[in-house]
């Protein structure tokens, strides 16, 4: 494992320092790369790791970056406290909709359809509340500031994205390890075979949400205040749910490098082939190209990129490597 | 509240639920057989709507005339898109099942957007704009017939998987697999037939909608989750179900709009669904949860 964190601390290194040989369209795509695989982390902890998926982390995000932009607005809170209280509302909504879906014991397609519906509703409810802005969303004014956690140009919010990233490693990796990590993979392997030998399935699958939802919402803060304009087609559309699912399926669901390769994957062609064909002037055929990319992700890596490094890479990491061990170790 | 807004509300809703049960109809039926959900449904209906508004331009084809060459095409991409992608993806988790066919909607949107461009298209028909009154009810003759049309399809649907050979094959592996392949059906055939009679259906719903509304490429998205609402709620699988749930979702987010603003009648579906889902998971008509 040694030589693994050696490389993970050079890696690390090179991310600190590359923005000095950056220009600023490249810090864009990095700051996309790691917000992106930071949402994929946060929703790692919750489908990843106990096997349910959702499809409306788009609510969360919502929640967050609505809380802590209104907040600024009329008391004048800076977004550091407000993303807190976000996270918090985030968290409760994440918690009663774990509630109901646990409860009721919704597996499968039924979890994915209820996470739909809420945060549809969810999208219906800003869409139509004035002083959300409605349909016309939210504007900041910009007031550069640490404390108003603006900025003139990329550099600072790179570093935020790499920070909540790693913040988001560490606590993935501390959860994964955790006890509660490891009946959650129980449960995600076989949920009644975990129940049946005494875990308490519904309460470690409400800590996965609970973290999940809590997170998330912190990553729509952030963006908030980096695009300085809110709109639920924008933040808490169905769109912005599928993209957050894509970069961690694509890594590897239950691996915490997972949605980080995931991220790295695919934010990069995702933006070249934009930025080429819309110059081209051919609108749509960048997506079509991104669905075929998304399809033969899924033949080519049916069970993601981070089995496959594994099964590559691991005889320089590990070197006595068991029969019987399992690739989740890196 | 006026009652006579009430009643014309839910006849214009009850109309339009036949068509929703035709589109349901294709997702029900793909999920019943291959327990796929089909996150391309909206996108594939769309697509249809702009073949048929094609064959109107171009060739002067009326959209009722043109609803078995545009159902025609549907098929034979249906069954394409089944044979090609959908059949590796069977055995896979959800979540690639998902992505798959999230990548596939993504492909048929763009495509549409790629052919016909983004701007709002609403052709002239020849009835687009006839109505008669029935008592203090104004009847819509278009949205009349795309009811009858769409109710007529789901008919002869059901009955053709009751009734025909490879009909009674394609209910037979969606009850157990493994028995029809074990007394000879040819599986992946059966399934490429049952999602191209699924694209079949929900072509032949977006033709009768064209007449209705402008149709847009990126209009996709909410349809695709109307039918998820409309399946969940008659039962995943059940065909009969769907037509059921589609009239009384059409019927809902219509008169759902007496006390909220249109653009908020979703709410009401969705809140159907989750209630459906909490407490009733098999839907209306499912037998098995």
């Amino acid at each position: 494992m040694n030589r693994l964190y050696i490389l993970l601390g050079i890696i690390l290194a090179v991310l600190l320092f590359l923005p000095q040989v950056l220009n600023n369209y490249w810090l864009e795509i990095f700051i996309l790369i790691f917000y992106y695989a930071y949402l994929g982390q946060c929703w790692n902890v919750l489908s990843g790791y106990t096997g349910n998926i959702s499809l409306g982390h788009a609510l969360y995000v919502g929640i967050g970056a609505y809380t802590s932009t209104r907040l600024a607005i009329v008391f004048g809170l800076t977004p550091w406290a407000g993303m807190f209280i976000g996270a918090l509302l985030a968290m409760a909504v994440g918690l009663f909709i774990g509630f109901l879906g646990f409860r009721f014991g919704l597996r499968g397609v039924y979890f994915v359809l209820i996470t739909i519906s809420f945060a549809e509703i969810g999208r219906l409810i800003a869409l139509h509340m004035d002083s959300l802005g409605s349909f016309m969303g939210l504007f900041l004014d910009f007031r550069p500031g640490f404390w108003n956690m603006q900025f003139k140009g990329n550099l600072p919010y790179y570093y935020i994205a790499l920070g909540l990233l790693l913040f988001s490693v560490v606590v993935v990796r501390a959860f994964e390890v955790s006890k509660i990590g490891r009946y959650l993979v129980a449960i995600r392997e076989d949920e009644d075979a975990a129940e049946s030998l005494g875990v308490n399935t519904f309460r470690y699958k409400m800590w996965a949400i609970g973290l999940s939802s809590f997170m998330t919402a912190l990553g729509g803060t952030f963006d908030a205040n980096r695009i300085f304009h809110l709109s639920p087609e924008r933040v808490m559309s169905m769109g912005m749910s599928i993209e957050i699912i894509l970069r961690p399926i694509i890594g590897g669901m239950g691996t915490v490098l997972g949605p980080i390769v995931g991220s790295f994957l695919i934010t990069l062609p995702a933006e070249w082939t934009r930025a080429y064909f819309s110059e081209v002037g051919r609108p749509g055929l960048h997506m079509v190209i991104y669905g075929f990319v998304l399809i033969f992700a899924v033949f080519f890596f049916p069970r993601g990129v981070m089995p496959f490094l594994n099964r590559v890479f691991k005889p320089f990491f590990i070197k006595h490597s068991s029969p019987g061990d399992n690739v989740r170790d890196l | 509240m006026n009652t006579d807004l009430v009643l014309q509300l839910t006849l214009q809703g009850f109309l339009m639920g036949g068509v929703y049960g035709l589109i349901a109809l294709g997702l029900s039926l793909i999920f019943g057989v291959m327990r796929i959900i089909n996150f391309a449904h909206g996108e594939m209906m769309v697509f249809a709507m702009f073949l048929t508004i094609t064959f109107l331009l171009s060739l002067g084809l009326d959209p009722y005339l043109s609803l078995p060459i545009t159902a025609a095409i549907m098929f034979g991409i249906g069954y394409g898109v089944q044979r090609i992608f959908v059949n590796r993806i069977l055995d896979m988790p959800e979540a690639m099942q998902v992505l798959v066919l999230v990548g596939m909607g993504i492909i048929f949107e763009n495509c549409t957007l790629m052919i016909w461009g983004g701007s709002d298209i609403s052709p002239k028909t020849s009835l687009a704009l006839s109505s008669f009154r029935l008592g203090a009810l104004t009847v819509d003759v278009p949205r009349l017939i795309a009811f009858v049309l769409a109710i007529l399809i789901t008919l002869m649907v059901i009955l053709f998987l009751k009734k025909t050979s490879i009909g009674k094959t394609i209910r037979a592996a969606a009850d157990n697999r493994f028995g029809a392949l074990i007394v000879g059906a040819h599986i992946h055939r059966v399934y490429g037939f049952c999602f191209g009679i699924g694209a079949a259906c929900v072509g032949a719903a977006g033709t009768l909608l064209v007449p209705l509304m402008p149709a847009k490429a990126t209009m996709g998205a909410p349809y695709t989750l109307i039918s998820f609402v409309i399946v969940i709620l008659g039962g995943m699988g059940s065909l009969f179900g769907a037509l059921v749930g589609g009239l009384i979702i059409g019927v809902a987010e219509s008169v759902g709009t007496v006390f909220l603003p249109s653009s908020m009648k979703q709410v009401v579906s969705f809140s159907i669904m989750i209630i459906i889902l909490l407490f009733r998971p098999q839907g209306l008509f499912g037998g098995k949860g």
